[in-house]
């Protein structure tokens, strides 16, 4: 544990830090806030769950995390790095390279392998040859469990199976951290037990894990909970 | 992403919903066989007419009867019934003139001891034939004045016919049925060769024309279908005899239109190229517009499918796509259909060429040229008309993508 000690010992830079960050929708003739001040950091290697009521904010606080959005003002460093001024396809590129996403509804590609829509995120950005592709997106179906479900469609897996595509498809690329928006959100509780083991393990190799739930069991296992109240963070520890 | 895993995945896409891909590519499909097919048709009709032109001979001119037409040439002459043998006779006598033969076309299937034979060209004619092409008699003799007088069923062929009728024996007093009625060869013509247009010039049969008129056709008139005219060395004082005499033989007044046409090699070469021309213009109209019919297809079928497949542009735009590789995506995927639409377009095209020139013996030629260009159209429709909707979902925005239903 020589990453712990160093952390101990030198204060380390903060993996995600966002600071009085705001978002506005200009809806007609008034505006909606999603978030109206938010200010967070995250050291790497947390499991953080942030809970809060629908509408509270959450998923656009998601977005803005994982670069799939911009915040209307505030600052958001990256790993020490300013991102908010960045372009659309530094964006995408580091949507790319440092994070891994899960949906509640999966999101995969019908009609396409499940070794498919796991190589997808390497489609991007890399020189990869073919063979290195199909050997990393093996690996990942691997570290899920899947491994004699490569060739199978989604339609041909279980709800459960397929989030844990999904997170195949996430860790494909080796992000730094994973952002998962309810991922169990559509699956029954052992499903839901299953998905969780899988992210406190790819946790316990050094991932930081973001984890969107209403499932208060989920918010009292983890090592971190942050909640939202209309647009606030009124609890983070 | 390299170019060819790109073009795999645009072809899978496309095979994923092949009736749709199908019924999207058939207007570019269409559009570019019969393209391909009328060139070919074209360009084989304007050859054969060169060929023909080269092959008989600058001092060759060919009276048909009916009215001059405005519109450049026609071949199959025109329906009145004019033209006699006797204007043939007594053209002849005109000192511009070297020779005339008179010409009655027939088709017919010749057979001879078992054999079989279509021949591109069946002509009734008279001796003065050999004088006005230049041909000459190489086994045998050809038919004389009184065969024609007396519509005696024999018959002068070329080394093809002789070569495939009667193979390896003489051709010389052997007999050839059409329509069921024995002809017998006198004579076997010198060999000509294949034209330029791979047209073979050896494969004709001539006949008295009054034999080819009565018992062939079943005719009781004796006009005949086309004077063939050799001058003595200028055409244009014999092409100005020639109406001269003939005008004065059908009693045209002053102001009558003439009921016959004369057309000279130069001038057929003339009404040939602007034939050509206008149909080259023409073909290209249609093209535009099938091409221009097939594009929009493409791009509606394209919208369709951007705004069916809005989740996938949205995850793939989450897992790093930019704005330029979906762009790519869709532009690959609208090229690919209207690209292998035009493939599938030639293939057809020229299948549709050969079958018409093998079943209505039209000639056809299918040049480079046109093919290069209707592969380079059908890439560029594709690209054109895939731009718009590849712009759309290069444009969309991730959130909103992935939020959509
Ligand atoms: N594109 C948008 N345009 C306008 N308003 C939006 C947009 N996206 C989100 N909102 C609004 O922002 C607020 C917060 O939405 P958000 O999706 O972040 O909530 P949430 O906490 O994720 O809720 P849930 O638990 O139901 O997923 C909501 O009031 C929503 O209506
Ligand atoms: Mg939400």
């Amino acid at each position: 544990m020589e990453a712990a000690v160093g952390a101990a010992e030198f204060p380390m830079t903060p993996l995600i830090s966002i600071e009085k960050v705001t978002k506005v929708y200009h809806l007609g003739e008034h505006d909606i806030m999603p978030l109206q001040g938010v200010s967070l950091q995250i050291m790497p290697g947390e499991f953080v769950a942030i809970m809060g009521a629908s509408g509270s904010g959450k998923t656009t606080l998601m977005n803005i995390l994982g670069c799939m959005d911009k915040p209307t003002d505030g600052k958001y460093l990256l790993e020490g790095q300013e991102v908010s001024r960045l372009g659309k396809d530094e964006l995408a590129r580091l949507r790319n390279k440092k994070f891994g996403f899960v949906f509640q509804s999966f999101n995969l590609l019908s009609r396409t392998s499940a070794l498919e829509n796991v190589e997808l995120p390497l489609q991007y950005w890399n020189t990869m040859s073919w063979s290195e592709r199909r050997q990393r997106a093996e690996a990942a179906l691997k570290r899920v469990g899947l491994e004699d479900r490569m060739d199978h469609y989604p339609n041909q897996l279980s709800g459960g199976q397929q989030q844990r595509v999904a997170i195949a498809r996430a860790l494909v690329n080796d992000p730094a951290i994973v952002l998962a928006d309810e991922p169990t959100g559509n699956l029954d509780s052992k499903s839901e037990k299953d998905i969780l083991t899988l992210f406190s393990e790819l946790n316990a190799t050094g991932i930081t894990v973001i984890l969107i739930t209403h499932n208060p069991e989920i918010g009292a296992q983890v090592k971190r909970l942050i909640r939202i109240k209309d647009g606030r963070i009124v609890e983070n520890a | 992403m390299n170019l060819a895993r790109a073009m795999y995945l645009a072809l899978r896409s496309l095979m994923r919903n092949k009736v749709r891909t199908a019924l999207t590519m058939l207007g570019i499909v269409i559009g570019i066989s019969s393209v391909i097919a009328m060139v070919a048709m074209g360009q084989g009709a304007s050859t054969m007419i060169q060929d023909q032109i080269s092959t008989m001979g600058r001092n060759i001119l060919m009276v048909f009867p009916g009215a001059a037409s405005s519109a450049g040439y026609s071949f199959g002459g025109g329906t009145s019934t004019t033209l006699t043998s006797e204007d043939a006779v007594a053209a002849a006598e005109l000192p511009s003139i070297r020779a005339v033969a008179p010409i009655v076309r027939a088709r017919a299937q010749l057979i001879a001891g078992g054999q079989n034979w279509n021949p591109q060209t069946l002509n009734g004619t008279t001796p003065s034939f050999v004088d006005v092409r230049d041909w000459d008699v190489e086994e045998g003799s050809f038919f004389t004045d009184a065969d024609v007088v007396s519509s005696a069923k024999v018959c002068v062929i070329g080394r093809t016919i002789a070569d495939n009728l009667f193979p390896g024996s003489s051709s010389l007093q052997q007999t050839i049925r059409m329509k069921n009625m024995p002809f017998k060869v006198l004579g076997v013509l010198a060999k000509k060769g294949t034209s330029a247009m791979g047209q073979d010039q050896d494969d004709v049969v001539l006949a008295p024309w009054t034999t080819v008129k009565k018992t062939l056709q079943g005719s009781a008139f004796n006009n005949v279908d086309q004077l063939l005219v050799s001058a003595q060395s200028d055409v244009t004082a014999a092409s100005n005899d020639l109406t001269g005499l003939i005008r004065q033989r059908h009693r045209l007044a002053e102001r009558d239109e003439a009921d016959f046409r004369i057309l000279t090699m130069n001038e057929m070469a003339t009404a040939a190229t602007q034939t050509s021309q206008v149909m080259t213009l023409l073909l290209a109209v249609i093209a535009s517009i099938s091409l221009l019919v097939g594009g929009i297809g493409i791009m509606n079928i394209m919208l369709v499918s951007v705004v069916e497949r809005t989740r996938e542009i949205g995850l793939r735009m989450a897992v790093g796509a930019r704005g330029k590789d979906i762009l790519m995506q869709f532009l690959l995927e609208a090229t690919a259909l209207s690209v292998a639409a035009g493939v599938i377009g030639m293939v057809l095209g020229v299948s549709a060429a050969w079958v018409i020139s093998n079943t209505l013996h039209w000639p056809t030629l299918i040049s480079p040229s046109s093919i290069g260009i209707a592969f380079a159209f059908s890439c560029a429709v594709g690209v054109f008309f895939g731009f718009y909707p590849a712009m759309r979902a290069a444009r969309m925005d991730p959130i909103e993508a992935l939020r959509y239903e």
